[in-house]
């Protein structure tokens, strides 16, 4: 089986596919205000087309190397690439400004690798393990466990959890429109036929990552860009020394990424300010911390590129997205047959185990790859804004057109962009209404089939052992940040 | 539907309740916090950002409303010249760019992954 799934990787087209979506990835990584996910919401139209392994390696290796090259932009312009590098952008640029420029890169490159490597190992490890205990879940166990996601999406890292729960309601309001619920009744239809068959996915994430970001974008047209090194040389020196210096760090923050990625809702760029703040805090100089220290970097960079890893392990195992990258892959497996589940593992696991290959390359390409972006940096960074986003604002028309071949794509791209701008410029994320949109039929369904099985007595929901855990787990999600708020008022 | 208790109302009425919650309680806030009733984004004042935003959300809502009319190619040359050119690119690098990326585009997508894009007034010459 592993050697199929060697043929599968090492077939001159999907490595074609993966060269072409690493270069792709660094440079949507490399200029700021194109994210990882945007990249992702790109590729979707495109991958339309492909088999399942390039269509699932294209995104693979793309967010990968985007994360990384999201660090670029950081040291040099002081800019996150992606939001994923905005926790350590300062303290890169001072290194910059301190004549550590290479350091600081160099660092990114390197432990964004091994913290890559370090996650997928775990997805390797963990993925197929998780789905051997979930194969026996029934309705009690998924109920809980979209709604253990769906609330950990609120609660965690989030500053105002209040603005977290509109915006999942909101996606969980979305996802009821149409046919497809347990009753077969038209919702929120208006006697419509587009909206009869529900709101499709794809051109509503290319409006909330790509039109909302370009709106963004334009709305800074008139700020330029300044760059405060040109010159980069040997990025390589010393990062045999600092691993030697700093093993604690770049575990830590591997597995501190891993877990967050693991977590619905949390992704990347959550990961990276946990693990930077964890990083100060257990550090022995934290007094340098924001001055140009590269400890930071370190433990920070590993953990946003291991947690883009650990998001796989729901989003495969139970079909529940642990990141908005992982979102939009769910609805690319059910177009490509992978359907996700306990059971991919033994229905698909050639291509599965393709997949967990491709990981390890994309992560491995970065090195090479990862430098030329570097020493490339100049040039990415001087790519025109006005050409730039014009050139994507049409392509995303043409991507969200080509899902259902129809101009309904474009007016849902267009509304849903305008949504998610006006909501991030007021401080409701995003991120919990993908979820809500993702997950909410199967929340529904799972709940109704659960309350037939238990003639509606709620309590039957607690009753199986581990439906029991789930459900105690999502109480406690809920209540534990609660009493602290109640705690910290009335001390 | 009737006798069922939970028909295919409630979840929408779960949803409804949650944000007629949250809804009360965020005003309840905003009221206590004093702050205004609208506040326009700091970069309203500044003409290209302002021109740009407004450009982007009307060639949008352009191109749903003509792009059956006029087709794809017509509206796509047209959309990207005009956008370069209130972003501050020149007339000449807005007439290549919107020429260049409109053919890419018809090349990669209606010829390669056979998108069936509109013709509209070229319907005649479509190749």
């Amino acid at each position: 089986m592993l050697f199929e799934a060697l043929k599968l990787v090492f077939d001159p087209y999907v490595l074609w596919v993966i060269f072409a979506s690493a270069a792709f990835g660094l440079f949507v990584g490399a200029v700021p205000g194109l994210t990882a996910t945007m990249a992702t919401a790109l590729l979707v139209p495109v991958t339309f087309f492909m088999e399942p392994v390039p269509a699932i390696a294209s995104i693979v290796t793309a967010t990968a190397m985007a994360i990384f090259a999201g660090d670029i932009p950081s040291c040099l312009l002081r800019m996150p690439g992606t939001p994923a590098s905005a926790a350590y952008t300062d303290e890169a640029y001072a290194m910059t400004l301190k004549g550590e420029g290479e350091l600081a890169l160099g660092a990114g490159l390197v432990f964004s690798v091994i913290g890559g490597l370090f996650g997928t190992a775990v997805l390797i490890l963990a993925a197929p393990a998780l789905a051997e205990v979930a194969l026996k879940f029934s309705s009690f166990e998924y109920f809980w466990l979209v709604c253990l996601g769906l609330l950990s999406a609120v609660f965690i890292a989030l500053s105002n959890p209040l603005k977290g729960i509109v915006s999942l309601l909101l996606g969980l309001l979305v996802s009821a429109v149409g046919l497809d619920n347990p009753a077969g009744f038209p919702r929120f239809t208006f006697g419509n036929a587009e909206l009869a068959g529900g709101l499709t996915l794809i051109p509503i994430m290319i409006g909330m990552f790509a039109v909302s970001e370009i709106i963004r974008g334009v709305s800074r047209i008139d700020q330029p860009w300044v760059m405060a090194q040109a010159k980069i040389g040997n990025v390589f020196r010393g990062m045999w020394t600092l691993t030697k210096r700093y093993p604690g760090p770049v575990l830590r923050g591997s597995a501190l990424g891993t877990a967050v990625g693991v977590l619905p809702g949390a992704g990347a760029d959550i990961a990276a300010w946990m693990s930077y703040a964890v990083s100060k805090r257990f550090s022995r100089e934290p007094e340098k911390f924001g001055t140009g220290h590269v400890e930071g970097i370190i433990e920070a960079g590993a953990s946003n590129n291991s947690a883009l890893a650990g998001a796989w392990v729901p989003a495969l195992v139970f079909g529940i997205p642990g990141d908005s990258i992982t979102a939009i892959v769910i609805g690319v497996l059910y177009i490509k047959g992978l359907n996700p589940g306990p059971s991919i593992f033994m229905n698909n696991a050639v291509s599965i185990y393709a997949i967990f290959m491709v990981f390890i390359l994309a992560d491995l390409l970065m090195l090479p790859l990862g430098i030329a972006a570097i020493k490339s940096a100049k040039q990415l960074l001087r790519a025109p804004r006005e050409v730039l986003l014009p050139v994507i604002l049409l392509f995303c028309i043409v991507g969200s057109f080509a899902i259902n071949n129809s101009i309904f794509g474009v007016v849902l791209m267009l509304a849903f962009g305008l949504v998610a701008y006006l909501m991030e410029e007021n401080g409701f994320p995003v991120a919990p209404a993908i979820l809500g949109m993702v997950l909410g039929a199967m929340l529904e369904e799972h709940f109704i089939r659960a309350m037939i099985r238990a003639d509606g007595d709620f309590l039957v929901f607690f009753e199986r052992p581990i439906a029991g855990g789930l459900g105690a787990a999502t109480i406690a999600v809920i209540c534990v940040p609660l009493a602290r708020r109640i705690f910290r008022t009335a001390a | 539907m009737p006798g069922q208790k939970f028909g295919p109302a409630w979840f929408p009425g779960v949803i409804a309740i949650g944000l007629a919650a949250c809804g009360g309680l965020l005003v309840f806030s905003g009221l206590r916090q004093a702050s205004p009733w609208l506040r326009w984004p700091e970069w309203i004042g500044r003409r290209r950002p302002l021109l740009g935003v407004g450009g982007v959300v009307a060639g949008l809502l352009f191109y749903v409303f003509a792009a059956d009319a006029l087709g794809f190619h017509l509206t796509g040359v047209v959309l990207l010249t005009l956008w370069v050119r209130l972003l501050g690119g020149s007339w000449r690098v807005a007439v290549v760019v919107g020429v260049v990326a409109t053919v890419a585009i018809h090349l990669s997508f209606y010829k390669l992954l056979r998108v069936p894009l509109p013709w509209g007034v070229f319907e005649q010459y479509a190749f």
